[in-house]
């Protein structure tokens, strides 16, 4: 059991509350991912659990240890840094064998795991090269090495991905999600990116401003959103959010959204907004083709919002369309923000 | 007579060269070609012209023993200066570079030795070796020790020097390591921190090696500093008791302006600017190859 479980975490630095008040738990073997956008604190909670940062308040468990005193190097993690955190002066072999060498694992060992190791992400003719004489795949790919032969149990990255070129991007997420299977790691990963957040994690931990807003799978995230934050950040384009009083009809679309509070907001993901014979009519404003679909952006009267329709619209800036959408697809939320059950 | 546009360029190209290219020959290259000519020749006095000699002046620079034993004060001067200075450099930025209470008060307080001209070093320093009732003695006494002329006795003179350049000089390295430090990025030690390696272990694997040029660049300036700086010996000791504390660029001031043997301060020059080459070329070729540049 080598899952990690964090309590009340606090981060407090003078007058800036970086993390404050974060509870989860993730189990061992899966891929958890810490995603919000950037400075919510999300490297902040990673460094916590990897000991370079000390705790203001709560505790941190790693297999079922309290760790949250503990020297970084006894917590059985190791760790991915988005500057990959590579020995400029040495190869990339002495660079992989760093910890092993720091720890004094026996040579034949080190030889062994190196040798599995660089075959398995492909550095087998590199490893005489310098970083600076490699590209930025070779790079990440190193770095990641370097995690393998530690073969701590717990992995924690932080947006390892980031300086790679789209392309290269999506290659690395596969293979990351492939070793950490493979290896059985328990991995913490930490992006800004929901793309990767949804394609890799087992479960997501959505931050902002240094709290918890919502914490579950990425199909739990997408289809049932607890905040109007949270639908929003995730989903590409992301979802319309309109306000309920001001939607021609929504009392009809909608059911029980009467009698309620008027500043009460509903939701709707651009591809479940039908064009449609008969519905609300909406002016459009621009067309963006992406070649499997395309995506309208509409105006409701005041307000604007998005539909995603599958291959090449007819419609054209200007025209007016018809939109409805179905009943269920409708998400309802109140006037924090906080989702409610129509 | 008309120039072709490509023959202009070269003319403006010298042109623009000239007024440095006339500095530069007339403060640095001629001097050092008359000098190197003067130590052929004879001293020349009012009766008997100056002539040439060939290596005559060598010769009796072999046999001067005042020689060889500047030489070797100053060998122990540069070996007394230069390691423990580089230490303290690397020590004093390592120190300053931490996040802690005071950091830049400490940076300033390292640093003001650096700021003094030698003169005024020389002169706090010679308060502080004063018999008796100089600092060092003073404070001695309250230990029940007894006094000692630290600059007069010959067997202490060279290490009060040496203590008071290291003194002088390890801010001044100090802020070039520090200037280093604060180019390596943090992540570095954190992953050695996370793979468990201790500070030792960290600076002998990854920021020594990282602060190699740095090293490089204060090792080739320290070594020139410890054959080029004499002030202190001005106003601590004039080279002496007996040439104890006498450097060899000191023995040139003296044979030139207190023996009026210019020839022979020639002859001595030559030998320090053959020392200084020499030592620039080892440094640059040899361990420029074990230096990993970023
Ligand atoms: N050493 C520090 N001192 C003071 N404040 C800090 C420090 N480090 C981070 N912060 C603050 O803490 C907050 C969270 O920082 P953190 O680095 O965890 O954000 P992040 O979610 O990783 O952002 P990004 O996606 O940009 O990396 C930010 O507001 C930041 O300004
Ligand atoms: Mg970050």
């Amino acid at each position: 059991m080598s899952g990690i479980r964090a309590t009340n975490l606090v981060k407090q630095w003078d007058e800036i509350r970086a993390v404050d008040d974060v509870s989860f738990e993730t189990q061992q073997g899966s891929l958890t991912v810490l995603l919000g956008p950037s400075g919510c604190g999300k490297s902040t909670i990673l460094r916590m659990i990897a000991g370079l940062e000390e705790v203001s308040a709560g505790t941190i468990q790693i297999d079922g240890q309290d760790v949250t005193r503990e020297d970084p190097s006894k917590r059985g993690v190791s760790m991915v840094f988005q500057s990959y955190a590579l020995f400029p002066h040495l190869s990339v072999r002495e660079n992989i064998l760093f910890g092993l060498k720091v720890r004094k694992v026996p040579k034949d060992v080190q030889e062994r795991r190196l040798n599995d190791a660089a075959r398995m992400v492909g550095l087998d003719q590199l490893l005489d090269r310098r970083p600076a004489n490699l590209s930025g795949g070779q790079r990440q790919r190193v770095a990641l090495t370097r995690t393998i032969v530690s073969e701590q149990p717990v992995c924690l990255m932080d947006e390892p991905l980031s300086n790679l070129d789209a392309k290269l991007r999506a290659e690395m997420r596969d293979e990351i999600c492939t070793l950490q299977r493979k290896l059985g790691l328990t991995m913490l990963y930490v992006t800004h990116d929901q793309i990767e957040a949804m394609s890799m994690a087992d479960q997501v931990v959505l931050l902002q401003g240094g709290k918890i807003e919502q914490h579950g799978t990425p199909a739990e995230l997408y289809e049932a959103p607890q905040t109007t934050f949270a639908a929003r950040f995730l989903g590409m384009p992301p979802m319309n959010i309109l306000a309920a009083d001001q939607v021609e009809g929504a009392a009809r679309m909608i059911p029980k959204v009467a009698g309620t509070s008027g500043s009460w907001q509903i939701g709707i993901r651009p591809e479940n907004i039908h064009i449609a014979a008969k519905g609300l009519a909406a002016e459009v404003g621009a067309v963006d083709y992406m070649g499997a679909e395309t995506v309208l952006r509409l105006k409701l009267g005041s307000q604007n919002l998005m539909a995603r329709v599958n291959g090449r619209a007819s419609a054209a800036p200007g025209e007016t369309v018809n939109i409805s959408w179905k009943a269920q697809d409708v998400h309802l939320f109140d006037e924090h923000g906080i989702r409610r059950t129509g | 007579m008309r120039l072709s546009q490509d023959q202009m360029k070269h003319v403006h190209g010298w042109l623009l060269l000239t007024p440095a290219a006339i500095l530069l020959v007339s403060f640095t290259h001629y001097p050092t070609v008359a000098t190197l000519i003067n130590s052929f020749f004879s001293k020349g006095t009012a009766i008997r012209p100056s002539r040439f000699i060939g290596f005559d002046n060598y010769r009796s620079m072999a046999e001067d023993p005042i020689f060889w034993k500047v030489l070797g004060n100053n060998l122990w001067f540069a070996l007394g200066t230069i390691p423990t200075s580089i230490a303290l450099a690397i020590a004093m930025a390592l120190l300053v570079n931490r996040a802690m209470p005071g950091r830049s008060f400490v940076r300033m307080a390292y640093f003001t030795p650096t700021i003094l001209p030698m003169i005024a070093v020389a002169n706090i320093w010679l308060f502080f070796y004063t018999p008796d009732i100089g600092l060092i003695d003073k404070v001695l006494g309250w230990f029940g020790f007894a006094g000692h002329n630290w600059l007069g006795d010959p067997s202490t003179v060279l290490p009060a020097i040496i203590i008071m350049t290291v003194w002088k000089e390890a801010g001044f390295f100090m802020i070039f390591y520090l200037a280093a430090l604060q180019n390596i990025p943090p992540e570095l030690g954190e992953a050695a921190r996370l793979e468990g390696a201790n500070r030792w272990y960290f600076f002998r694997r990854v920021l020594f090696p990282l602060l190699m040029p740095t090293t490089l660049f204060v090792l080739i300036n320290a070594v020139l500093n410890s054959f080029k700086l004499v002030d202190h010996l001005f106003v601590l000791t004039k080279g002496g008791p007996d040439n104890a504390s006498n450097l060899l660029l000191y023995y040139i001031f003296e044979s030139a302006f207190s023996f009026f043997d210019t020839p022979y301060a020639a002859t001595l020059t030559v030998v320090l600017l053959g020392l200084l080459a020499a030592m620039a070329l080892v440094q640059f070729f040899v361990l420029d190859r074990r230096i990993h540049y970023r």
